[in-house]
């Protein structure tokens, strides 16, 4: 009964007048940026964040949010239209989704991605809301030692699992927690890898780092591509679905949200292994599986579910643990460190208007998407006719513009365009920038806990195996590490997130 | 073997990583590295240096074997022009104002892109420059002069 009081709470705080203004306002926005070719949820997040630094905290975080549904909803109708994967999670998406597309059945593969969204978003508002404040509680009752074997396996799993090189991706969270700690040590005040300026006693900002590699670095590296885009765009058709096409989606689009959830909650699992699997699951069940590839709809109803269902359960860790399970997710918890929010377990008793807000809101911003952007759809498709060369100058304004107006310092505009650089060089070495971003939020709490733990025990460092729990997490890291160094299982790892 | 290597993905990441490991790790002994009871400054960065180092040597010693070798083009145009309409945006920002840094930056990094037409560029510089100080200035009321002196 908690949990509808909480829930009903929850709706007040998100149907205010201006926080559903503010969760329009995200998904519009985000939409709009997500279906621009070349623009990933990540940068556009990232890009975006400056805009909600002068709206109160709970209406930021409910706008991060749909801006960050929006983009996803952005990615699934380029890669249906245009064959035009946003971002890996959409790649999928593409192979029956453009087939049907070229079928004229363009309208039919966009309702039924949104529905079977819709239902997933649904489905995961309840299981985070479900989930989340039961572990939040048993988070509260952590000492030092228990929060920072807890990272540490949020940080191994992130990195295990994040696409590319594992090596490369352990080394990377290692880079992040170093660039974390950049700036005024909270023990001794000691200034510390400032070399000399002031501008980064404070730390190395989050959105410099962001828009740096997410927006400058993405941009030289699209730049870089010497293929020229070229957009044919299908017309959409009818966007009803027929009462045949329903009945073939129903079941791929339970069996998508089940599989999201499930993977969703792991840390550093990506979107595109939930949809990845849930499409080779739909081809295994299938009684005619070489429709696939051919425009089958379960091959897009059930990703594309599976695909929200892990975003949504994807906000469990941030908001009850205060870890970050994904790229995007280390950005909300940078905006909430904007707002001086303290990420972590504390958030749901000290803040609930914020935490109970924000659940109600997802579910708001989800039916946004299906009500107000399906019929948009012919004004999307025209975004997508918007040549790159276009583009990218408005990223650069929106994205300068946003990293001056934090501090008001053109010191922070010269580092990001570091970090600019900097991305492309990780980039081309093979060593992907999000593990590093994750490392990089957490790093000052790695430390602090570190630090704390060893006071606690003498300065013994067994207290991290001695204690039930965190022995239980340190356990899991190992366990993980080992079989995903396992050579049957590298080699799988290898085929899916390569 | 010398020529393999310029191009060995894997030996510039580890390069890339014992390169800041060691500095790391040489800047921290300026801080106290005190005792795992009581961490110092220092104590943290050391640690994370040397688990730099380690690990670029591991990336190195993978990359020998299996010599995968860089992949993708570089646009050095894009590489050089696009940081540097941020940093002339920066400049400009603190020497003449809003609207001076931003026609600077979108004619700058619009050059870095391969095709560069004069008469589509001045249009959207104008429509951009406009478009935010209706935003930023106007709308959201940040507080920069939109030239300096007047």
């Amino acid at each position: 009964m908690e949990l509808f009081h909480n829930l009903i709470f929850g709706f007040g705080v998100a149907l205010s007048l201006q926080n559903v203004l503010y969760c329009f306002i995200g998904v519009m926005v985000g939409t709009l940026v997500g279906v621009l070719p070349g623009i990933g949820p990540m940068a556009t997040v990232a890009m975006l964040l400056p805009l909600t630094y002068n709206i109160p905290p709970t209406g930021s975080m409910i706008m991060l949010a749909g801006i960050y549904y929006g983009a996803m909803y952005g990615g699934s109708t380029t890669s249906i239209l245009v064959n035009l994967p946003g971002e890996t999670a959409s790649v999928i998406t593409c192979i029956d989704g453009y087939q049907m597309a070229r079928q004229g059945r363009a309208g039919v593969a966009l309702a039924i991605s949104a529905i079977g969204s819709f239902f997933a978003g649904t489905v995961c508002t309840l299981i985070v809301a479900l989930f989340g404040p039961p572990l939040a509680n048993m988070a509260l009752k952590f000492g030092s030692p228990e929060y920072f074997s807890l990272m540490l396996m949020g940080l191994v799993t992130a990195a295990v699992l994040a696409q590319g090189d594992m090596l490369k991706s352990l080394a990377m969270v290692v880079l992040g927690l170093l660039l974390g700690i950049v700036g005024s040590d909270v023990d001794s005040g000691v200034k510390r890898f400032c070399f000399g300026y002031f501008e980064l006693a404070d730390g190395i900002g989050f959105v410099i780092i962001a828009v740096g590699i997410f927006a400058v670095g993405e941009i030289i590296s699209n730049l870089s591509d010497p293929e020229e885009r070229v957009v044919f765009t299908s017309k959409v058709g009818s966007l009803y679905p027929t009462r045949h096409d329903m009945k073939q989606s129903v079941a791929p689009i339970l069996r998508g949200t089940v599989l999201g959830a499930f993977l969703g909650v792991l840390p550093g699992t990506t979107p595109s292994i939930a949809t990845f699997a849930a499409y080779m699951i739909e081809k295994k069940v299938a009684k005619d599986p070489s429709r696939f590839g051919h425009g089958a709809i379960e091959g897009v109803a059930s990703p594309e579910a599976a695909n929200n269902a892990d975003a949504q359960c994807k906000f469990i860790p941030m908001l009850s643990l205060g870890i970050p399970a994904s790229g995007t997710m280390a950005l909300m918890l940078g905006a909430l460190m904007i707002h001086g929010i303290a990420p972590g377990p504390g958030v749901m008793t000290q803040k609930p208007d914020l935490f109970w807000g924000l659940i109600a809101s997802m579910w708001i911003g989800n039916l946004m998407l299906v009500i107000i952007n399906l019929p948009l759809i012919g004004m999307w498709v025209s975004m997508l006719k918007v040549p790159y060369r276009l583009l990218f100058p408005a990223i650069m304004v929106f994205s300068s513009i946003g990293i001056y107006s934090t501090n008001n310092i053109s010191f922070d505009v010269y580092l990001a365009a570091l970090f600019g650089v900097l991305g492309i060089a990780w980039r081309m070495f093979g060593c992907s920038p999000v593990p590093m971003l994750l490392g990089f939020v957490l790093g000052p709490m790695v430390e602090e806990n570190l630090r704390r733990s060893l006071q606690v025990s003498n300065g013994d460092p067994s207290v991290f195996v001695t204690r039930p729990i965190s022995l239980a997490f340190i356990v899991v890291s190992v366990l993980i590490l080992v079989i995903m160094m396992l050579p049957a299982v590298k080699k799988r790892r290898g085929d899916i997130t390569g | 073997m010398k020529f393999a290597l310029r191009k060995n993905k894997d030996f510039w990441a580890g390069m890339m990583l014992i390169g800041i490991g060691a500095g790391a790790m040489f800047i921290s002994r300026d801080y106290w590295f005190g005792s795992a009871l009581r961490m110092g400054p220092g104590f943290f960065p050391t640690i994370l240096g040397g688990i730099l180092i380690a690990f670029g040597i591991c990336i190195i010693a993978v990359g020998l074997r299996s010599g995968e070798k860089i992949q993708g083009s570089l646009s050095l145009r894009a590489l050089l022009l696009l940081p540097l309409s941020l940093v002339l945006f920066g400049i400009l920002m603190q020497l003449a104002g809003f609207i001076p840094a931003l026609v600077v930056l979108v004619f700058v990094s619009a050059a870095s892109g391969r095709k560069f037409k004069l008469m589509e560029v001045l249009p959207l510089t104008v429509v951009l420059t406009l478009a935010a100080v209706a935003l930023f200035i106007w709308g959201l009321g940040l507080p920069y002069p939109l030239i300096k002196g007047y």
